[in-house]
């Protein structure tokens, strides 16, 4: 999805002054509370202490099942863990699945975009072929495949999100160094006679990847979701830990009886996904008016 | 695609090169498509070797079988898995060249009747969810395009919350609405119509969501073209702009992407086969993963990628037809 939205970043930028103006409405609204869910989730990763006392491990069997109540807000689960608690600490751990894969999938989408957008005829060949090879594959299979060889664990879901979001990041990336290269500021640089690799430091590479910043946005909260349904397959973060995939998966047990146990953590994904969307379609449409003056 | 004299004497002087260049489009196409399915079985061929474990393990029934080294001699001899590995690679490739797959490691029926049963199930799942996400992205798009500010902004919200949805979540969701509490609807995929509604929602709302994200942008763009202007000074109704002429335009990327949408309903299709416990390619594919059935994740893969290709070739066709100027540019 990151791959589509942000594929409107090369697009020119255009429209009428009572549209546009009505938007800004929208999404001032809209980028305001992104950065409030964003300020607390990062609250959540870096200082969970500050939002919760629990500890997100205490077994309480006899408090097992708790509706939410003022005691738990969202209700305790099977071993009388505090649902809201175990939220909390699961942000830290999604959030650095999230950014972790987009790095990975940004990183492998860069080696192939730069091969495809500035090397020889041959590199560009053989970049497209790799990058529709890895396209015709679903993404959860190559996320499968390679689960599956690595074994399951935090570190091989993200990496393996980050292989399954690359195909769509590197025909960005190689799109976006194509059209900068043939800007008229590049062309007056090999006209002034800069060299080859001064023109593509310069000029090419900063022109072309600054919307690297914005898929990259863009993308964590599409990798959040991705990671968590590795969890929720029983594929990512070992049981104990609280991710709020692996919650939901467990919860799924009881959805009979305990339908806190499957609502709030999957609200939590939900709100930090749409935030990050939110928050990178807000810096596109920003890069886009900086661009067109 | 034939080549007819009379239709092309009747187009004019231009046309039968159009329709080379159209014939060699296709070709291109195909010849890529092919090479495609040939890096895919070779890419799955050699990752799924790298899999820890003896296949033969998989073949016995998991790494607990008590089979006596004769026996796993004998598999291995008869499996083919005692050869060198490019042997073993460049027999595989003769088969799947005369599309056999050969036969299940787990369930020792062959590969290729089995995974199409398979495929049926999941090609209904995924037709059904893409073709109610369009409706429901049209529909959305219709009713809260260029009308007031808060029927946009309820509009693009909607959107966004249904695109940032994991499918699993929404799953779980519909089961405690639709079915634990209001007793509608079966909590399981049952055969028939009915077990389908909730697998196919799941599928279909996220996309919607991500539909109608798209094509809202586009829309918006298509307002500010000068043709709707000189519409509206035809006379042309709200309506008839609407459906007549900017629809048409918003439409556009929203096709373009339905091959990549097909790609990822796929995906989902593994986490909502699961959770439905419904049978399908998605849940074939995890299951053969975790056993490491390695000839039906074979058939799979290349199943699902021949899939997507089909539908990415399909929808450019549909692009250039919807929209003439594609071609242009293309051949250009």
């Amino acid at each position: 999805m990151t791959e589509i939205l942000a594929g409107r970043l090369s697009r020119p930028a255009g429209g009428a002054p009572g549209i546009r103006g009505n938007r800004r409405v929208f999404s001032s609204v809209a980028v305001v509370i992104a950065l409030a869910v964003l300020a607390l989730i990062l609250t959540a990763a870096l200082a969970p202490q500050l939002i919760t006392t629990a500890d997100p491990d205490a077994v309480a069997p006899a408090e097992a099942f708790q509706s939410p109540s003022l005691a738990h807000f969202f209700g305790t689960d099977e071993s009388g863990r505090d649902v809201y608690t175990r939220v909390v600490f699961g942000a830290g751990n999604s959030l650095v699945i999230g950014v972790a894969a987009t790095a990975v999938g940004l990183g492998l989408a860069l080696f192939l975009g730069l091969l495809g957008g500035l090397g020889s005829r041959l590199g560009d060949f053989v970049s497209t072929r790799i990058v529709e090879v890895m396209f015709a594959l679903p993404g959860l299979l190559l996320a499968l495949v390679f689960i599956a060889i690595a074994g399951p664990g935090v570190v091989t879901s993200t990496v393996a999100v980050g292989l399954s979001t690359a195909p769509g990041y590197a025909r960005i990336i190689r799109s976006q160094l194509r059209s900068v290269r043939n800007a008229s500021y590049v062309e007056a640089a090999t006209v002034l006679g800069h060299s080859r690799a001064r023109i593509v430091w310069q000029h090419i590479l900063p022109g072309a990847l600054t919307p690297i910043f914005v898929l990259g946005t863009l993308g964590v909260g599409q990798a959040i979701v991705w990671a968590s349904s590795l969890g929720f397959l029983g594929l990512g973060v070992a049981p104990p830990a609280a991710e709020w995939g692996a919650m939901l998966s467990s919860g799924r047990t009881y959805i009979d009886v305990a339908w806190w146990l499957t609502v709030f953590p999957g609200l939590a994904i939900v709100a930090t996904a749409a935030a990050f969307t939110v928050l990178g379609r807000a810096l596109n449409a920003r890069t886009r008016q900086e661009a067109s003056g | 695609m034939t080549v007819s004299t009379d239709t092309s004497a009747l187009a004019g002087v231009s046309a039968p090169a159009t329709r080379l260049r159209s014939l060699g489009w296709v070709a291109r196409r195909a010849a890529g498509g092919v090479f495609v399915l040939w890096a895919v079985a070779t890419v799955i061929f050699f990752a799924l070797r790298l899999i820890p474990g003896d296949p033969v393990d998989a073949i016995l029934g998991g790494p607990g079988s008590q089979a006596s080294a004769e026996a796993v001699d004998q598999i291995r001899a008869e499996y083919g898995l005692d050869r060198p590995l490019i042997v073993q690679y460049f027999l595989a490739m003769s088969k799947l060249v005369v599309a056999d797959f050969g036969t299940s490691y787990a369930l020792k029926v062959a590969v290729a009747p089995y995974v199409l049963t398979q495929l049926w199930s999941t090609l209904i799942l995924t037709i059904a969810s893409l073709v109610v996400a369009w409706l429901g992205a049209l529909a959305l798009i219709i009713s809260t395009s260029g009308r007031g500010r808060i029927s946009r902004a309820l509009g693009s919200g909607l959107e966004l919350l249904a695109a940032a949805v994991p499918h699993f979540w929404l799953a779980s969701l519909l089961i405690i609405l639709l079915s634990n509490t209001l007793n509608w609807l079966p909590p399981i995929s049952v055969p028939g119509p009915l077990g389908l509604v909730l697998p196919v929602l799941t599928l279909a709302l996220p996309l919607t969501g991500f539909l109608g994200q798209v094509m809202r942008e586009s829309l918006a763009n298509a307002y500010e073209q000068p043709f709707v202007l000189s519409a509206r000074a035809r006379g042309e109704s709200e309506w008839g702009v609407r459906l007549r002429h900017v629809l048409r335009h918003a439409a556009l990327p929203g096709i373009s992407l339905s091959g990549w949408a097909f790609g990822s309903l796929l995906s989902g299709a593994v986490v909502v086969e699961t959770i439905f416990a419904r049978p399908g390619l998605g849940r074939t594919l995890l299951n053969a993963v975790t056993i490491r059935d390695i000839p039906v994740v074979t058939a799979v893969a290349l199943l699902s990628a021949l899939a997507f290709i089909v539908v990415t070739i399909a929808t450019d066709v549909i692009d250039r037809i919807v929209d003439p100027r594609v071609t242009e540019v293309a051949t250009r």
